[in-house]
């Protein structure tokens, strides 16, 4: 029967091994795969502007981005290509505030320097490799017919 | 209650229970704006709302573990707290430091960075707070009498406060803040905070059903080692899609489905005892909300973890309502449970009044676990529901929206259940009056349950 001490072993070895092995994981994680994946070379001062105003306001509490945020706006992982520069910079500049089938966005006052700073962001983050995500959809659209 | 010290934890759960209403009442704010009356948009928009709803979440489990730790670890190591004036100015700390973040969401003084949006220079008060917290607790433990479940229980606190360092660093590139974002939130809540839990639910299973205190501490290690050699490798089912290298996909996958183990080893661990120990313990509230918590944290976090954790499945769940059906079940049977149930034991102690087997505590438990379980059932259709039409079908995303619209109703109509079952047991709460010094020692009638 397992003694208390074996107990105590497999919690503290168990724990710091497999403390080691992430450990070395994220530092790989960090020194190359994700610089690599994410093309942090390309990140300029636009892209940085456009990053410290998502989170100063905080847009993660509506939209997700790379699927992580609030599920009540949508998933912007993609939004450069799916709807182009001219519509994002519509959304983020419109007078009274962003309205979409009854859902409505914060109304900004964005300088025409942050607006571009959040479109260079959501473009670099437009060519961002994340292992498949978003997926294509896997059914056909709907037919006319139906 | 033996020490005059331990009564300390009566401000904390106090809190706790005002913060938990509140977060309640931003829950249903974002309930219904998902239903489409988003009214009260021009004051308390979404993102205020859910950031709000979420933080108070944090503050008010943590003041629930200080809370535990304060009334726990004078009894564990048989001596009065260190300093109780520290212990007070901890508290009031604390409590404005919350109170300050969360007005300050609605001024939009915030990180827009998912779960952790307290803005940087209140982190360093909450920082501050915290090494208070600690050396009150270790100075406490390390003078007295060290038992493996006071250890457990601080390691777990002092890890928490170590992991919380990494949020506070600034990355430029947002999939580096993500990474190590999740180095604070997942490996509190699927690593640290388990050890808290852990211990907890060792000190009641001891106090609750008798078993000797050899046996439930050696199996305590066995569920923290689970924990952690599942746990910590876990933490990759963050990094599938968010800029990790492929790897993450296979080591996450196989840790991920792997974790339910330890919760399901938590779970037999308080069946076990129980079935084990003796059945005398008057306190049938404090037993029904440990065993709960044991239960319902392996059915949250272990099995609604497991449904959507897969690499496979997580491509189209991720980012999805389903991460919500998970998280609601998972911090309820977890952690919110866990402080209900302490608080269940310690109040009849503190205060004097055996309020053990009441009509309204046992409707509280019903009413707010049903609730919860019929809330993660309205997240769970609603997730699906969004996963087929927006990530399988292809409909766009307010399309899809309109169309789950329904599934919110019903989640408000179980969260009203839920909110019922949280007011009556806030109503017990308070039916127990103060804590006071002629409730000392009432914890000696219940010494001769021991069955060893």
């Amino acid at each position: 029967m397992l003694s208390k001490k074996q107990a105590k072993i497999f919690f503290l070895g168990g724990t710091i091994l497999f403390m080691l092995i992430f450990i070395g994981m994220s530092v790989h994680s960090l020194m190359v795969g994700i610089p690599e994946n994410t093309n942090d070379s390309e990140i300029d001062d636009q892209v940085k502007l456009g990053k410290l105003i998502w989170e100063e306001q905080n847009c993660m509490g509506c939209h997700t981005i790379m699927g992580e945020g609030a599920y009540y706006a949508p998933e912007l992982t993609r939004v450069y290509s799916r709807r182009g520069e001219t519509y994002i910079h519509a959304v983020l500049t419109a007078p009274e505030g962003w309205g979409f089938r009854g859902r409505r966005m914060v109304k900004y006052d964005f300088t025409e320097e942050e607006v571009a700073g959040l479109i260079a962001f959501l473009k670099w983050m437009d060519k961002t490799e994340l292992n498949g995500f978003p997926a294509a959809p896997s059914l056909p659209p709907p037919s006319p017919a139906h | 209650m033996k020490y005059k010290s331990q009564k300390i934890a009566y401000q904390f759960f106090l809190l706790a229970m005002l913060l938990f209403v509140l977060q309640i009442i931003y829950g249903f704010i974002m309930g219904f704006a998902h239903m489409g009356y988003d009214v009260l948009h021009d004051f308390i928009p979404f993102n205020t709302a859910v950031t709000t709803h979420k933080n108070l979440l944090v503050v008010w489990i943590l003041a629930g573990f200080m809370g535990s730790a304060y009334y726990i670890i004078p009894d564990e190591s048989g001596q009065e707290l260190w300093s109780v004036p520290l212990a007070k100015l901890q508290f009031w700390s604390f409590a404005i430091v919350g109170v300050v973040a969360v007005a300050g969401f609605h001024v939009g003084w915030w990180e827009g960075r998912k779960f952790l949006e307290i803005p940087r220079p209140l982190d360093y008060l909450v920082a501050g707070n915290v090494i208070l917290f600690l050396v009150i607790i270790l100075m406490t433990l390390l003078k007295g009498k060290q038992t493996t479940t006071s250890w457990v229980l601080t390691m777990g606190l002092v890890f928490a406060a170590l992991l919380y360092l990494p949020g506070m660093i600034y990355f430029d590139n947002i999939a580096v803040d993500s990474f190590f974002r999740w180095w604070v939130v997942h490996l509190w809540v699927e690593g640290v905070w388990e050890l808290i839990m852990g211990g907890i639910l060792a000190y009641l299973l001891i106090k609750l059903t008798g078993v000797d205190r050899e046996v439930i501490e050696k199996w305590l290690y066995v569920v923290v080692g689970l924990t952690f050699i599942s746990g910590i490798l876990g933490t990759g089912h963050h990094y599938y899609y968010t800029g990790g290298p492929s790897y993450w996909l296979m080591i996450g996958g196989i840790f991920s489905a792997l974790e339910p183990l330890a919760f399901l080893a938590m779970t037999i661990f308080a069946i076990q005892m129980y079935r084990k120990g003796n059945k005398k313990h008057p306190n049938k509230l404090a037993l029904y909300w440990t065993l709960s918590t044991a239960i319902v944290s392996f059915l949250g976090a272990g099995l609604l973890g497991l449904a959507h954790t897969l690499p496979g499945v997580n491509l189209y769940t991720h980012g999805t309502l389903v991460t919500a059906m998970h998280g609601h079940l998972a911090f309820w049977g977890a952690y919110a449970s866990l402080i209900l149930a302490i608080i269940s034991y310690s109040m009849p102690l503190m205060t004097g009044r055996n309020i053990f087997d009441n009509r309204i505590g046992h409707l509280a438990f019903w009413c707010s676990n049903i609730g919860m379980i019929a809330m993660t059932a309205a997240f769970a259709a609603a997730g699906v529901a969004q996963v087929y039409l927006e990530r399988i079908a292809g409909y766009d995303f307010m399309t899809t929206a309109i169309e789950i619209q329904p599934h919110f109703f019903v989640l408000i109509v179980a969260a009203t259940l839920f909110t019922t079952g949280i007011v009556l047991f806030i109503i017990n709460f308070f039916k127990f009056g103060k804590p006071t010094d002629e409730a000392l020692q009432t914890e000696e009638a219940f010494e001769a349950l021991k069955t060893v």
